[in-house]
C-alpha cells in the first residue's frame, strides 16, 4: 500500500541544502482548478486546461508572504481517491504519505473542491481529512455555483468536517485572499478540530458517498441548476449530423488560418530578418565574421524564427479548444474511430496534445491505467504531427504547391496538403497502435469513462500566458540547439580553407558529409544538400530549416533567392513529396528519445521505437518519390 | 417488466443502461465489473442507488453521455451495458 519499490516518477536531484521548509499540498478531483490555484498563488505558470488530467507531475513553487515569509506549495494531478491506480494518481498518493523520494511530507493540504459538484467531490474529503494534516477546504468555482442558483452554508460545512472551508474563484480570484490567510499561519501548525460529523473510515464508496449526502444536508448545500449553456452548445457540438460537420469546419479553419492567417505576420518577420542582416553586414568588415553573423546565424536561426506567427497560431487554437471544454467532446466523437484501432478513449487526449509536442503528449500517457495501452500510446504519439514540423511542412508546401482553391473560399490547396499531411500521420499512429495491440501488446480492451466538463470562456489572462509561454519555448530553442547546429554547420561548410580561403560547399566537410550520405538518400529522390540538412535534423526537426539556410546563404550567387526558390532547383516535386512524407514519419526529435527512455524505464522501447519509425519514413519516401516520378 | 424490447426472453427484469431511452430515468442497481473497474465508475458517481439519465451520444450511438450525480460521463456501450438497473423502472425521480 503505502511502500512503493519502483515507481518509475521522475525526480529531481534532491536540494543542496536541507532546510526545513514548509510545504503545503494541493489535493482535488481532477479538473477542480488545482493548477489555477496553484498558478493564482505562486505566480507561476503550469498548464491548465478544461478537462480532467492535464497534470501529471507533481510541481512546486513559491509563494511569497507577508512579512518576507514564504511557503511552498505542490500542485499535485487530480484523484477521486487516495487509492492510487495510475502512475498519475500515485504521485498524489505518494507525496502525501511521505513516500515520494526526496521530498518531505507536506505540512498542510489545500483541498480543492468544485463547489458545483460538491456531494461528489467530498466524497475525497473522507480519506484527506482523515490524513490528520492541517487542511482548507477549498470550495472552487464559487461564481459558478452562484450564478447558477445553488447555496453552501460554508461555515457549517467547516464546523461539519472540522477544517476551515473558503469559497473561492481560482480563475477570478475572488477569495483567494483567505488561503492567503490560511497559509500564513493562521491555522498552520495548529492541530485539526474534531469534526462534528464522524468520517467514513471504510473506502466504501456507497458508503462514504452516504456520508457526503449527510454533510450537503446538514451544510443546506443546493445544488446549482444544470449548466443551460452546456446543454444548448452539446445539442449542436454533439449532434449526430452537425456534430461531426462542426468538428470538420474547425478543423478546416485551423489549417486554413495556420496557412493564410500567419503568412502577413511572417512576411513581416522575414523582411525583418533581411533588413537587419543586410544593416549588420554593412557594418560587419571582417569577410569571414560577416558570413557567420549575416548567412551562418542570422540565415539559420532567422529562416526559423520566421516561423514563430505560425506557430502561436497553432497554439492559439489549441488554447481556445481546451480551454473551452471542447475537446473532450471532440475526444467522445473520435473514440469509435480509436477504438476499432484498439486504442482506448483515454489515449485519445495525449494524442491530441501530441500535435504541439510529443514530449508532455508522452508524459499525459501517465494517467493511462494499463500498462500495456500506456507503452503502445507512447509509441505512436511522434507520429502526431508536432509544431516543429510545421515550418518544414509550410517551407516545402509554399515552394512546391501552387495557391489555388480547393474547397472555393474554404480551403486553399496548400492548406489542403498541409492537412493531408497531418492525416497521414494520424493514420500513421492509429495503424501502428492496430499493429503493436493485434501483436506484441495485446491487452483487454479497458473501458472508457470521461467527464463532460461544462463549457466555459477561455479568458485572454490564459491564452496570452500560453502564447507567451510557446513563444518563450521555441525562441529558447532558436538561441540554443538551432544557433549552435547553424553554427556547427557553417563551420563544416567553410573548412578545410584551400589557399587561405573557404573551399566551394561542395568540398567543404559539412558538402563531403553530405556527399557521403547521398547514395542511402539518393532512392528518396534528396541530394547531397538535403542530406547535410537531414543529418541536423536528428536533433530537432525544424533544424533542417536553418541547415538549408545557412547552406543557401552561402552559395553566393543564390542569395537573392529566397529559400524556397534554391528549394525548388534542388528537388524535384517527387523528391518534395517524399522529403514531406519522410518528415512526417521519422522520429527526428532528441527530446522525445529522452523522454521516451524515461517513461518505459530503459532503452529498448526508444531504440525500437527510432528503428521502426526511420524504417517506415524511409520505405514510404521511397515508394512516394518512385511513384510521383512516375506520373509526373 | 416492458417487453418492447426485442427478444430478451432470460431475464426481462436485468434492464441496463443501454435500455434507457434518451431523456428517461433509471435507477442503477449494480455494476457487473471487476472491483477495480466498478470502483473507478463508482468515483465518478455511478453509485448503486442513484439515478442515471442518458444524453447525448457520439455519432452512431456509442459512446453515450450519462448525467449521473451532477454530472456528464461519457461511457462506451460495452461499458454501459454492466450497469444494471434496478427492475422498478417506475420509482424514477
Amino acid at each position: 500500500m503505502g511502500d512503493c519499490h519502483n515507481c518509475p516518477v521522475a525526480t529531481l536531484p534532491p536540494p543542496p541544502v536541507q532546510i526545513r521548509r514548509r510545504v503545503v499540498a494541493i489535493v482535488g478531483p481532477p479538473n477542480s482548478g488545482k493548477s489555477t490555484l496553484f498558478n493564482r498563488l505562486t505566480g507561476l505558470r503550469q498548464k491548465v486546461a478544461n478537462f480532467p488530467g492535464v497534470t501529471v507531475e507533481h510541481r512546486m513553487g513559491r509563494v511569497k508572504l507577508d512579512a518576507g515569509r514564504e511557503v511552498y506549495v505542490v500542485d499535485l494531478p487530480g484523484v477521486y481517491s487516495l487509492d492510487p491506480r495510475t502512475e498519475d494518481e500515485r504521485v498524489t498518493h505518494d507525496v502525501l504519505s511521505g513516500a515520494m523520494k526526496d521530498m518531505q511530507r507536506p505540512d498542510a493540504v489545500l483541498l480543492i473542491l468544485d463547489s458545483t459538484n460538491l456531494s461528489r467531490h467530498l466524497l475525497l474529503a473522507a480519506p484527506v481529512l482523515s490524513l490528520g494534516l492541517p487542511t482548507l477546504v477549498i470550495l472552487n468555482m464559487a461564481d459558478d455555483l452562484q450564478s447558477r442558483g445553488g447555496t453552501i452554508d460554508s461555515t457549517e460545512l467547516g464546523m461539519q468536517l472540522g477544517a476551515p472551508v473558503a469559497l473561492v474563484s481560482a480563475s477570478k480570484g475572488n477569495g483567494v485572499e483567505k488561503v492567503f490567510q490560511f497559509l500564513s499561519g493562521a491555522t498552520l501548525g495548529a492541530a485539526a478540530k474534531a469534526p462534528l460529523i464522524e468520517l467514513p473510515v471504510l473506502q466504501d464508496i456507497p458508503k462514504c458517498r452516504a456520508w457526503a449526502a449527510k454533510v450537503g444536508n446538514k451544510t443546506k448545500y443546493h445544488a446549482p441548476a444544470p449548466p443551460i449553456w452546456t446543454r444548448r452548445l452539446d445539442s449542436v457540438f454533439l449532434h449526430p449530423v452537425v456534430g461531426p460537420l462542426v468538428f470538420l469546419l474547425v478543423v478546416i479553419a485551423v489549417f486554413q488560418s495556420i496557412f493564410y492567417g500567419a503568412q502577413p505576420l511572417m512576411d513581416a518577420v522575414d523582411a525583418a530578418r533581411e533588413a537587419s542582416g543586410q544593416w549588420m553586414g554593412a557594418h560587419l568588415s571582417n569577410a569571414a565574421l560577416r558570413s557567420l553573423v549575416v548567412d551562418g546565424i542570422w540565415g539559420g536561426v532567422g529562416s526559423v524564427i520566421k516561423f514563430l506567427p505560425q506557430i502561436l497560431f497553432l497554439f492559439l487554437f489549441i488554447g481556445v479548444l481546451e480551454d473551452s471544454g471542447y475537446l473532450a467532446r471532440a475526444a467522445l466523437i473520435a473514440d469509435r474511430t480509436m477504438a476499432r484501432f484498439g486504442l482506448q478513449g483515454k489515449s485519445f487526449i495525449p494524442l491530441l496534445s501530441a500535435y504541439a509536442c510529443a514530449v508532455p503528449a508522452i508524459m499525459a500517457t501517465r494517467t493511462i491505467e494499463n500498462k500495456r495501452d500506456r507503452i503502445a500510446t507512447i509509441l505512436i504519439a511522434p507520429f502526431m504531427t508536432c509544431s516543429a514540423r510545421l515550418p518544414v511542412y509550410t517551407l516545402v508546401i509554399a515552394a512546391f504547391i501552387p495557391q489555388k482553391p480547393v474547397l472555393g473560399f474554404l480551403l486553399g490547396a496548400q492548406a489542403a496538403v498541409l492537412l493531408g499531411l497531418y492525416v497521414l500521420g494520424f493514420l500513421a499512429a492509429i495503424l501502428t497502435a492496430r499493429l503493436l495491440k493485434s501483436t506484441v501488446l495485446k491487452s483487454s480492451r479497458s473501458s472508457f469513462v470521461l467527464e463532460m466538463p461544462p463549457y466555459r470562456w477561455p479568458t485572454l489572462r490564459s491564452l496570452t500566458l500560453r502564447l507567451f509561454d510557446r513563444s518563450k519555448v521555441f525562441l529558447r530553442r532558436a538561441g540554443t540547439v538551432i544557433l549552435a547546429v547553424a553554427i556547427v554547420i557553417w563551420v563544416l561548410a567553410h573548412v578545410p580553407l584551400i589557399g587561405g580561403a573557404p573551399p566551394a560547399i561542395a568540398k567543404s566537410f559539412a558538402g563531403q558529409i553530405g556527399h557521403a550520405v547521398e547514395p542511402v538518400i539518393q532512392p528518396l529522390g534528396f541530394n547531397w544538400k538535403i542530406g547535410i540538412g537531414l543529418i541536423t535534423s536528428l536533433a530537432a526537426r525544424e533544424t533542417i530549416v536553418s541547415t538549408l539556410g545557412t547552406i543557401y546563404g552561402m552559395e553566393g550567387s543564390e542569395h537573392s533567392l529566397g529559400l524556397q526558390q534554391a528549394l525548388r532547383q534542388d528537388l524535384t516535386p517527387a523528391g518534395a513529396a517524399a522529403l514531406l512524407v519522410f518528415f512526417a514519419f521519422a522520429l527526428q526529435c532528441m527530446s522525445t528519445i529522452a523522454v521516451v527512455r524515461r517513461e518505459t524505464g530503459g532503452w529498448k522501447w526508444p531504440a525500437i521505437q527510432f528503428g521502426y519509425m526511420t524504417l517506415v519514413a524511409y520505405v514510404f519516401a521511397f515508394l512516394t518519390n518512385r511513384v510521383i516520378s512516375f506520373w509526373v | 417488466m416492458s417487453g418492447k424490447k426485442k427478444s430478451r426472453s432470460k431475464q426481462p427484469a436485468n434492464r441496463n443502461l443501454t435500455d434507457l431511452k434518451r431523456g428517461e430515468a433509471g435507477i442503477l442497481d449494480r455494476i457487473e465489473l471487476p472491483p477495480d473497474e466498478s470502483r473507478r465508475l463508482m468515483e465518478m458517481g455511478f453509485v448503486p442507488g442513484h439515478t442515471v439519465v442518458p444524453a447525448h451520444a457520439a455519432p452512431g450511438g456509442d459512446p453515450r453521455v450519462f448525467r449521473v450525480d451532477g454530472s456528464e460521463i461519457a461511457l462506451r456501450r460495452e461499458t454501459a451495458v454492466r450497469l444494471i438497473l434496478r427492475p422498478d423502472e417506475s420509482a424514477t425521480g
